[in-house]
């Protein structure tokens, strides 16, 4: 396939991986965290760690939509659902995150809730224009990266009056929870985790280009390279900060040049500003309250902000006891730290919301590299 | 003076007419339906009998019996239909224990309001199925549930078939060494069906690989006495049927991610819905598990059939008590292929 494989060429990564053993220095090791779900995702599927020396290690971040969303708000969801008898368009993905009490918007959909399943804002609309007399609510959720799309379902209800229509925004800011990572008393202060250098987001930075994250590259001296999602954009990408680690440089460099330039998309980022304003604070699961981490509808598009909409009471939402996803979101523990990992808490079962999405780290390291532990000792870079 | 009374002098019209509840009451209706509509199209001399079921003579030997439910939406896609695919599933079913499939019987579970229309073409579309594969429908049953309590139409099919002498194939017979086949491209029919829905709209020039197997199956089994296990992966794909077998079997298998026939439009429609290719469902596929040295041959017998043309050899069989189905990666790396979860949904970005 055109403009895929050859970002996926085995003869290439092989010379990759030979250059990521010259450049990598026996002596010292490399934590590097891949801050998005996708990147996860494409080290699992395509078995990049394989290739990487055993002193390279990807630390999982939070970049996951779903993970991150704390239970509360899919509580929130669950109440707008059957309390409001609204029609609830989600992403796929939200279908089987465990909320409160054992319940999830799948299960709620088999007692007779209308949870509809989505592929975009504008099968959200089509069924708001084709249930006149029904109220719609979609579940935006994402990074920068879907928010635009978010953004032109609001400007086109407004347009159309269509007045059955509103979104429960559950959009969040993807530097802010970088900055909060590198804030954490483990990274900071106790040392407890080490992350060298961070995969920058490819789809995310597409929309605000590879200049937000310069601040923190200097301020907390971590080398960034923004990545693209292709298993040859990682291994080029951990040559980068290989390299730049070694030579005590902490810069933003673009691996993924072929989409994200320095500035990003202006005209994504003003439709962006046009309907959405920033959130004093929101919560992140695993991060807890995060300062300016989120965005809310402004007050001028209020008619279809779900939350001024309906009212949706203060979920009191408790996280399953002994489930280490807030940890592991942190990149302070791994997944197989976790002792529900695999007995209590598997894909077809699943506590935390890491083990819900294919790009949360729990559900890849169960489906993709939960035999690889034994095997570990075993693994040679092929070179 | 001598004409005898039609037996039903207004002929049944399926333009503009729908399914209601009087077709599935039991009175003239019903069986005007039958004779005018399932009669005229699936006709043959078992099922012109009229009876509540089929007698026929068997010869001799192990029969194998196998029943699929059909809930499909679209009902209609390219590359066939609910009715075709219904023919197809349940002679596929049977022809994986390597039998020569006999018989099918038909279910139907129609929804009131249903056009008549859709009905006939979908009976007509069964019918020529069977007629091509020789597999007559020999019983049926017809039932009709209020709107909104049905999805259209709901077909179950049964199939019955008779193993050849020596043949015994089974999913639990896989042993390590063995080589991995398959018949062709992987996930066309999967691909298609999700390109056909309504929310989804993207165009491919893609059809479903709807087909019977069990002319292929016939060929196989007469090439070789080393075929351990047989199985077409449908739901859940290749990566399905091989935990399946692996799980029956206790045993490891290993596949080389470069030999797996994808084509390039599934490829591009997965990679544009974030699902995978492997776990797509098939239903003119098939998987061949058999002794290695015998590979070759069975190979080259898939690629002389028609539906075989892109047959390849996929992996190997291998020791492993957990029963994990593992695969090298075009990259170079390796993962495991594992059980699906629920069922596979897009992803968010």
């Amino acid at each position: 396939m055109k403009y895929v494989n050859e970002f996926r060429q085995r003869s290439l990564a092989k010379n990759l991986a030979a250059a990521i053993k010259r450049e990598a220095d026996p002596g010292r090791q490399y934590n590097l965290m891949e801050f998005c779900g996708g990147h996860t995702h494409a080290i699992f599927r395509y078995g990049v760690q394989d290739l990487m020396p055993d002193n390279v290690r990807f630390v999982h971040g939070p970049g996951c939509p779903v993970c991150v969303l704390p239970i509360g708000r899919i509580d929130n969801a669950i109440h707008l659902a059957l309390e409001h008898d609204t029609i609830l368009c989600i992403y796929g993905d939200l279908l089987r995150v465990p909320a409160s009490k054992r319940q999830s918007l799948m299960k709620i959909k088999a007692s007779g809730a209308d949870v509809r399943m989505v592929y975009s804002t504008q099968d959200a609309l089509r069924i708001a224009r084709e249930t006149p007399d029904r109220e719609v609510v979609f579940f935006a959720i994402g990074f920068e990266t879907t928010t635009p799309a978010t953004a032109v379902a609001i400007r086109q209800a407004l347009a159309e009056k269509l007045e059955n229509f509103s979104v429960f925004c559950n959009h969040v800011l993807t530097p802010a929870a970088i900055q909060n990572i590198l804030e954490s008393p483990e990274v900071r202060e106790i040392g407890s985790v080490s992350i060298d250098g961070f995969f920058g987001p490819s789809h995310v930075s597409s929309i605000i280009g590879s200049r937000p994250y310069e601040f923190f590259a200097e301020e907390y001296q971590r080398p960034v390279v923004i990545a693209g999602f292709e298993p040859l954009d990682v291994m080029q990408s951990a040559l980068m900060l290989i390299r730049q680690l070694n030579e005590g440089r902490h810069e933003v460099e673009n691996e993924y040049t072929r989409v994200v330039t320095r500035d990003g998309n202006l005209k994504a980022q003003a439709l962006v500003a046009e309907v959405f304003e920033l959130r004093r604070s929101f919560e992140w699961r695993g991060l807890g309250l995060v300062p300016y981490s989120a965005l809310k509808i402004k007050s001028q598009f209020e008619a279809l902000d779900a939350e001024v909409r309906f009212d949706i009471p203060e979920a009191k939402a408790s996280e399953v006891k002994s489930c280490e996803c807030p940890a592991i979101l942190r990149g302070a523990k791994r997944p197989t730290d976790c002792k529900l990992f695999g007995k209590a808490c598997t894909p077809d079962n699943p506590l935390g919301s890491c083990m819900v999405s294919s790009e949360g780290a729990c559900a890849a390291y169960y489906s993709y590299g939960r035999f690889r532990q034994p095997a570990e000792s075993k693994r040679g870079v092929a070179a | 003076m001598s004409a005898v009374a039609r037996r039903f002098p207004v002929p049944i019209k399926t333009r503009n007419a729908q399914v209601d509840m009087s077709h599935g009451g039991g009175g003239r209706a019903m069986a005007q339906l039958i004779e005018e509509l399932f009669l005229k199209h699936l006709d043959n001399p078992l099922l012109r009998q009229g009876n509540d079921q089929a007698a026929f003579d068997v010869p001799a030997g192990r029969m194998v019996m196998s029943v699929d439910g059909h809930v499909i939406s679209p009902l209609f896609f390219p590359g066939g239909d609910i009715g075709s695919l219904a023919v197809h599933g349940t002679i596929n079913d049977v022809a994986m224990s390597g039998a020569k499939p006999l018989y099918l019987s038909a279910g139907f579970i129609l929804e009131e309001g249903f056009p008549l229309a859709d009905l006939e073409r979908i009976v007509a579309s069964m019918a020529a199925a069977a007629e091509d594969a020789g597999v007559p429908v020999v019983t049926g049953d017809t039932k009709v549930v209020e709107r909104g309590k049905g999805d259209g139409v709901f077909i179950t099919t049964t199939g019955v078939g008779v193993v050849p002498p020596g043949v015994h194939i089974s999913g639990d017979r896989a042993q390590p060494g063995d080589a991995l086949l398959v018949s062709g491209s992987l996930g066309d029919h999967g691909v298609t069906i999700m390109s056909s829905r309504e929310n989804l709209e993207f165009e491919t020039s893609l059809s479903s690989d709807s087909a019977a197997l069990h002319t292929m199956v016939a060929s196989l089994v007469e090439a070789s006495d080393q075929i351990h296990c047989l199985r077409d992966p449908t739901r859940g794909g290749l990566a399905t049927a091989l935990n399946e077998m692996a799980q029956q079997s206790g045993v490891g298998m290993m596949l080389d991610e470069d030999a797996v026939p994808v084509k390039p439009a599934v490829h591009a429609a997965c990679e544009l819905l974030g699902l995978d290719p492997l776990y797509v469902a098939n239903e003119g596929k098939l998987v061949c598990i058999c002794a290695d040295a015998d590979a070759e041959r069975l190979l080259g017998v898939m690629r002389a059939h028609p539906l075989g043309r892109d047959a390849a050899i996929i992996g190997k069989v291998v020791e492993d008590q957990h029963g994990f189905v593992q695969m090298e990666t075009s990259f170079g790396g390796s993962r495991v292929l594992d059980w699906l979860t629920g069922e596979q949904l897009p992803r968010i970005c």
